[in-house]
């Protein structure tokens, strides 16, 4: 291993990418957040340090991997931050523009680095000269007036350049120093100083964290913590006091009149007593708090002072960072491949497991028994009846734990989301905000991926067409900012996802004379329209033209793929519409797609398999119940009226035997339509895996799949939501026309 | 054996630096090489006075205890006062850099590095000789 300038081995190289997607990802976040803080005009440095980071641990990740691109994009861009956060440039949101283009970047980077995408050479470079532009507009930075406090030289070498100009920024906004004390259990040490950082943030700024080296033995540690605020030691004391610890303020030397330049490394020198004071050395002895001295000797004999000290570690506060969105701009998915999985999960699968080796265990010894022939059948045939149900138990959790593992919160492709509503209603000039709820929702992890471009569309949609102008909004009294609200949430086996609009929203009658302009539907065939059918218009792919969505100003490009790759993943996308109010489209998706329980039955002696969870129930067919209302064949059950489909008619068998003999009716539904499938037999209920039908057929709709039965024969297996589709939704012939062709 | 200690908050870079490291034809001629990875400076702080290191590598830019500060406390703690000391940082960070060595770190590897690089420098701390591992640092509770 490890032979070649520069590359670690296979093994080390998934770490790379499922490391940098993880750094990409929080970038983004940190992103958003920064971007927030600049609308509200307070931005916290730690937040463009936290970015500066992230880069930087990019650059040495793809300097380590070769990855030479990404090197360069963050070598160009850590050079930028840096300047950001040593404060020579000001943060303004078109260097922000530059950092959120570089994020998209880096995704794509990433996709060719793996051998996904190509290179996108030029747009790299496109940015490097704007970041260019950008690191040349440097200001030299004021210097600071760090020698005015009674400040261990010791301590100054030990903070970063940061650290120092932070230090420096600090003391010029004429904040006061303080030192917190603290005696953490090192086991404790991360939540315990999470505490002390929760309570002591809301008042200022914490410069470095310094081990004493004194108080503490093998189990523990002392730390004094320097810290920029404004507050006075009162208010911070008992700000900070609760868990037990202690608080001082940094004395300024008594003449401060001087606060000439110094670079904080200089080595203390001993100032005369006229020129500017430069030194670090503490002026008064007794008032010398060394910031790092030995073991902390008598406290500052200062009056306002309270001896703080407690022996407790502070509770663990919650230290978290609110999660946040962020993403790319050609495609949102992901090129980590890995679960990130709760070690809880698979504890639970790992006790399955043991289960089923004691079930197994037991099966063997009664195999031996049936060898002996003294056995009695019929207690032997309890025995091993037990025992199958046990193992058959056992199997399903395991089934179930496996499936657990590969869920994840649908949070993942939603925090991409937020950056893309930054960047498109940037381009757009118009405020929009974004609502998320459900994000914690968990869903299949190959879902997640392949949701995140359909999620961009209908976004990126509704900031384009939805939400009006801000002129517009101020003209019928709406909110200046518009809302898009995406929620999730699980119903049954489904996950539905909405995204919702205060926008414009959409005119049936223009939808429809527009769609009968363009020829998707003819004059009559709209007649028959539902609205709900209307609205489902704009997924059509002759309607998604620009100049229909600007003649609309409707709905834009794209939502005929949003379609498409929602019905690949098995679920549904509805529509809904109020002029003046906005738009709600909702996605309906199965939770997974890995096994799936189906429903067998037979159609003109060939098994298909219909997955459970779009099933609502299967009723014997009574033939007298049906009428034919215009054209489409309707059964009444239970008083409701429910269209119906004969499959074999559809596939084309029907003409083979007239069957004798009850039929049955599946009755599908997929969000909220609803379908009778007609089918000649019902054969069972089964778990099965699905296999994808090759390219060569990838193109017939209709069948999510093929799967074997275990008695070598093969059944399709249907897609109920691309049936419903195809079956009642006018204007579309693909489906039948493929699906004849391709029975034999 | 040779022990070694990688402070480091990249886990890929923790990883890089152990393949490297453990790989037979760096790790042979040492006798054996366990790395061991310590992902911030308080994890650091927690190991090393459990076990005895024959070198440390660190990098600087972590949050909480930064890798200047992680280095003063190893050269005012018991065990690791002699303990060869690798400082990997950007090459950018000059003067952080210089700040490691003038607090008692022995080498500054700027990073990116190549896997050749790495071993150069390890051998070459390595090879010092070792007075400072005592070993009174086993015994310890686990927190």
């Amino acid at each position: 291993m490890n032979e070649g300038g520069g590359r670690g081995d296979g093994g080390a190289r998934d770490d790379f990418f499922s490391e940098a997607q993880e750094l990409v990802d929080g970038l983004g976040r940190d992103l958003l957040m920064l971007d927030e803080m600049l609308k509200k005009g307070h931005v916290e440095p730690e937040i463009i340090n936290d970015v500066f980071r992230g880069v930087h641990t990019l650059k040495g990740l793809s300097g380590l991997f070769g990855a030479t691109r990404m090197a360069g994009l963050s070598h160009q861009l850590e050079d930028v931050l840096d300047e950001l956060r040593l404060g020579r440039i000001d943060v303004d949101a078109g260097v922000l523009d530059l950092l959120f283009r570089a994020v998209s970047l880096y995704a794509r980077i990433l996709s060719s680095e793996k051998g996904e995408a190509e290179d996108p050479v030029h747009d790299v470079e496109q940015l490097l000269l704007a970041l260019g532009q950008v690191s040349n507009r440097r200001a030299g930075e004021g210097v600071g007036a760090v020698a005015q406090y009674e400040l261990d030289p010791g301590l100054l070498g030990v903070l970063t350049e940061y650290e120092e100009h932070r230090l420096r920024a600090n003391i010029q906004q004429g904040f006061a120093l303080y030192r917190i004390r603290a005696l953490f259990s090192l086991a404790t040490i991360d939540t315990a100083l999470d505490a002390v950082k929760a309570n002591a943030r809301p008042h200022g700024e914490i410069i470095t964290y310094l081990p004493t080296g004194s108080g503490g033995d093998a189990d523990s540690i002392e730390l004094e913590i320097l810290m920029a605020s404004k507050a006075s030691l009162g208010v911070l004391s008992k700000a900070i006091q609760t868990g037990g610890v202690s608080v001082e303020e940094v004395q300024r030397r008594a003449p401060s009149h001087s606060i000439h330049a110094t670079g904080l490394p200089s080595p203390p020198s001993d100032a005369s007593g006229t020129a500017p004071s430069i030194s670090l050395h503490p002026a008064h002895p007794r008032e010398a708090p060394s910031l790092r001295g030995g073991p902390s000797s008598a406290p500052a004999p200062i009056s306002d002072v309270p001896g703080l000290v407690a022996s407790n570690v502070p509770s663990p506060a919650t230290g978290a960072k609110s999660t946040r969105p962020g993403s790319g701009e050609m495609s949102l998915r992901s090129v980590s491949q890995t679960v990130r999985v709760d070690i809880r999960k698979l504890d639970r699968l790992m006790t399955i497991v043991g289960e089923l080796a004691i079930v197994k265990t037991a099966i063997a010894k009664l195999t031996d028994r049936a060898r002996s022939r003294f056995v009695e059948t019929r207690e032997f045939a309890t025995e091993l009846g037990r025992l199958n149900r046990s193992f058959e138990r056992h199997l399903a959790q395991m089934q179930n734990g496996i499936l657990e593992v590969r869920m994840v919160p649908l949070g993942q492709a939603f925090d991409k989301l937020a950056r893309i509503v930054r960047q498109i209603s940037r381009e757009h000039s118009k405020e929009v905000n974004l609502v998320v709820t459900g994000a914690e929702t968990e869903i299949d992890k190959l879902i997640v991926e392949e949701l995140s471009d359909p999620l961009m569309h209908m976004i990126r949609n509704a900031i384009d067409h939805g939400i009006e102008a801000r002129d517009e909004r101020l003209r019928v009294g709406k909110p200046v900012v518009g809302t898009i609200a995406l929620n999730a949430f699980q119903k049954g086996n489904h996950v539905v996802i909405e995204v919702e609009d205060d926008g414009s929203g959409m005119d049936p009658k223009a939808l429809t004379a527009a769609a009968i302009r363009r020829g998707v539907v003819t004059s009559d065939e709209a007649k028959e329209l539902s609205q709900r059918e209307v609205f489902a218009l704009v997924f059509m792919p002759g309607f998604t033209t620009k100049e229909v969505a600007t003649d609309l100003s409707g709905r834009g490009v794209g939502l005929d793929i949003v379609r498409t790759n929602i019905a690949k993943l098995g679920g549904v996308v509805d529509i809904m519409s109020d002029v003046g109010i906005g738009t709600k489209m909702t996605i309906t998706l199965p939770i997974t797609l890995a096994i799936i329980n189906v429903l067998l039955v037979e159609i003109g002696g060939n098994p298909f398999a219909i997955p459970l969870a779009s099933i609502e129930e299967a009723i014997v067919l009574d033939e007298s119940a049906l009428r034919t209302i215009e054209l489409r064949e309707v059964l009444s059950v239970r008083g409701v009226s429910l269209p119906v489909c004969r499959l074999d008619r559809l596939f084309g068998f029907a003409s083979a035997e007239h069957r004798r003999g009850r039929s049955f009716v599946v009755i599908a539904q997929v969000g909220d339509r609803r379908m009778g499938l007609i089918v000649d037999e019902l054969v069972g209920q089964q778990d099965i895996v699905i296999k994808p039908l090759g390219r060569s057929l990838a193109r017939v709709r209709g069948f999510a799949g093929a799967t074997e039965l275990g008695d070598q024969r093969v059944a399709l297996v249907l897609d109920a939501a691309a049936l419903i589709e195809e079956v009642l939704i006018p204007g579309e012939t693909r489906f039948f026309g493929a699906a004849d062709a391709g029975r034999s | 054996m040779r022990r070694i200690l990688i402070v480091e908050d990249s886990g890929s870079t923790r990883a890089f630096v152990r393949a490297v490291l453990e790989a037979p034809d760096f790790a042979a001629p040492q006798g054996g090489c366990e790395v061991v990875e310590a992902s911030c400076g308080f994890d650091a702080m927690r190991l090393l006075p459990r076990d005895r290191y024959d070198l440390i590598i660190t990098d600087i830019n972590m949050t909480d205890i930064n890798g200047l500060e992680l280095i003063r406390f190893i050269r005012r703690s018991a065990h690791h006062r002699q303990t060869p000391l690798l400082v990997i940082s950007t090459l950018r960070a000059q003067q952080d850099a210089e700040r490691g060595l003038a607090l008692g770190a022995n080498v500054y590897l700027p990073k990116p590095f190549t896997p050749e690089q790495l071993r150069e420098s390890c051998a070459q701390l390595l090879g010092a000789p070792r007075k400072a591992s005592e070993s009174s640092g086993g015994g310890s509770r686990t927190p």
